[in-house]
């Protein structure tokens, strides 16, 4: 219920017309600069402030010099503009005896997520489809195990993921990482996917039936030109999810091979020499610019991916 | 669904079959399978590899005796109940201010969103930051002349979770607005009309008319939180690496250190368990509220 409640906002506030034609909502005739409108305003406002200030600080301290910080007030903008803590951090701040800078866990992040989106996504579509259109004795149950299975703390798997990785050969390489993130996004892709398919038409899918088109002609030529946005919004939830996560990262792979959060916590939280946050703070605006610009850029469609997320189970 | 009666129950629908085997296999062998193994594993004494030596419930005993571990129940109870007070309670007053026909409402939407797609670690480590008695929020306000402001959650055992819980509230806010917000936008516009006719006022509406009727938005919001509040681990480990001392603790963490830190399989897997069985103390009334009695399943 939830979710189309969520659909369509985006829908009514991308098109203003549309919400013209809906009427009014309430006890709201609008005059500028009533009591009501500064006090609403006004702590829309103040609360904006909070929810900007981190990033606001973040930026503002990765462009300070570290003199400067110990001076100074960390919500006063830079003096003097220096984007040397941005080039240290990318290239050559430590953790431990290693000195490679964040882009070493930047490629690995990036060689863990694009193979972990096409992974998850390809098998989750094809299921979703299959749940929707092909039921067979048995699904539900499957699928309910893996509905409840979403909300199972990732705890109790861990070890028994490990013993099967290790099993396989995986443990500690990117393979066996991305296996892994397949494993946990399927729960929440194969809802989204199969919701999203139980709505389209039946009259098509017989339609095409009828035409001889079978499991796999049907899936390529029909459902998945039809269902762009619905991928896009997988795709969204996947990036910043994968993107974000630390726990899988520093479970299931070897140090060379641990993704940005992982090497970002150990840049700031390392105990040797002098602390430099100028550069813990470039580092972590570094990391958290790919799910950032996936946000900005997205939109709506995040939203929409939230509203996803919000009715698993 | 399927298209003719064929003589042998397993080839009918072979290819669905086939392209669900991944889903298979993760319900059953990860899913069911973990969990199971993991539940029995923690009667164990493993150590370094998992043994199958049965002790009974004497890794249970170990882990109720250990601080540590009543550390980290007792911050997750005030973590858990703190974050699921203000989230709902901000997320919805959030919600209820954009639905105001207002000005603006995607920047300020987009503002109020955007710490959620951050990760927790960055959270973290931003507030840490900012908390920073040196140079952080404590610094600025005493060079302002208030020279005995305190205020280092970070650094102080006793409230050090409090810090922790502002990182978490201002990451997490934002999802429970947009709940709440298409939940807003799904009341029906005639109840507005009608409690205005009836001269009621708005926060009597919103209070006894408008959040009744959002009821499973509510519980939804609430479900989503408390997995979410029983798995945070990344938030402390950047934030304070469960420290000082032992004071920031989380049961998350404690799964972790005893596995992979200090090869105490036993131990993790007794504290996962006991997580999962505080999950399932979560979940059980839910699902029964939602399900029960109904049609099963969506």
């Amino acid at each position: 219920m939830s979710s189309t409640g969520a659909i369509n906002i985006a829908g009514v506030s991308a098109d203003a017309s549309a919400e013209d034609l809906v009427g009014p909502r309430g006890a709201r005739p609008r005059r500028a600069l009533s009591r009501r409108n500064i006090m609403l305003y006004g702590t829309l406002f103040v609360i904006a402030v909070y929810y900007i200030l981190p990033l606001y600080v973040m930026i503002v301290t990765s462009l300070k010099g570290m003199p400067e910080i110990r001076l100074g007030n960390i919500f006063a903008p830079p003096v003097e503009i220096t984007f040397e803590p941005w080039v240290k951090a990318w290239s050559s701040a430590c953790t431990g005896l290693n000195c490679e800078g964040l882009s070493r866990g930047f490629w690995n992040s990036v060689r863990i997520t694009i193979p972990s989106i096409v992974l998850s996504i390809a098998i989750a579509s094809v299921n979703g489809y299959a749940l929707a259109n092909w039921r067979f004795k048995g699904a539900n149950l499957f699928f309910t195990i893996l509905i409840v299975g979403a909300f199972i703390p990732y705890q109790v798997m861990l070890y028994p993921l490990v013993i099967i990785l290790r099993e396989m050969g995986l443990y500690g390489s990117l393979t066996g990482l991305v296996l892994v993130h397949a494993v946990f996004g399927m729960p929440i892709l194969t809802l989204l996917f199969r919701n999203y398919f139980t709505s389209v038409p039946e009259e098509l899918f017989k339609a095409a039936r009828v035409d001889g088109a079978g499991f796999w002609g049907i899936y390529f030529k029909i459902m998945l030109p039809m269902s762009l946005p619905i991928f896009v919004v997988a795709m969204i939830i996947q990036v910043t999810g994968i993107w974000n996560d630390f726990l899988f990262g520093v479970v299931y792979t070897r140090p060379e091979y641990y993704p940005m959060t992982v090497q970002l916590n150990n840049i700031v939280n390392s105990v040797q020499g002098v602390k430099e946050y100028n550069v813990n703070m470039a580092a972590t605006i570094i990391t958290g610019l790919v799910p950032l610009i996936v946000y900005f850029a997205s939109g709506k469609l995040f939203v929409r991916g939230i509203a996803a997320g919000a009715v698993k189970g | 669904m399927s298209a003719s009666r064929r003589p042998n129950q397993l080839f009918r629908n072979l290819t669905a079959k086939i392209a669900a085997i991944p889903m298979i296999l993760t319900a059953s062998v990860v899913f069911v399978g973990g969990t199971a193994w993991t539940a029995i594993y923690s009667f164990t004494d493993s150590g370094l590899l998992p043994r199958g030596e049965f002790v009974g419930l004497k890794q249970y005993d170990r882990l109720w005796a250990s601080n540590k571990w009543l550390i980290s129940i007792e911050n997750l109870f005030i973590y858990g109940v703190c974050t699921l007070v203000l989230s709902l309670v901000i997320g919805f007053v959030l919600a209820a201010l954009l639905d105001q026909r207002i000005r603006f409402e995607n920047t300020f939407r987009t503002i109020f969103l955007y710490p959620f797609a951050l990760s927790f670690i960055v959270t973290g480590l931003v507030w840490q930051w900012l908390l920073n008695p040196q140079f952080g929020i404590q610094h600025v306000v005493r060079s302002m002349g208030w020279e005995s402001f305190t205020f280092d959650p970070l650094y102080n055992p006793e409230i050090v979770i409090y810090g922790i819980l502002i990182a978490g509230v201002w990451q997490g806010t934002g999802l429970v607005m947009c709940l709440m917000l298409a939940g807003l936008r799904g009341i029906d516009e005639d109840i507005w009309k009608a409690a205005r006719i009836d001269g009621i006022p708005m926060w009597k509406t919103y209070l006894f008319i408008v959040i009744p009727m959002m009821r499973p938005v509510f519980i939804t919001a609430l479900v989503i939180i408390a997995t979410g509040i029983v798995r945070v681990y990344d938030l402390v480990v950047a934030q304070t690496g469960g420290g000082p001392g032992i004071a920031s603790e989380v049961p998350a963490k404690y799964v972790y250190d005893a596995m992979f830190l200090s090869q105490n399989l036993g131990q993790g897997f007794a504290a996962s368990t006991m997580m999962l069985l505080a999950v399932i103390i979560v979940i059980v009334p839910w699902a029964y509220l939602e399900y029960g009695g109904k049609k099963r399943h969506v």
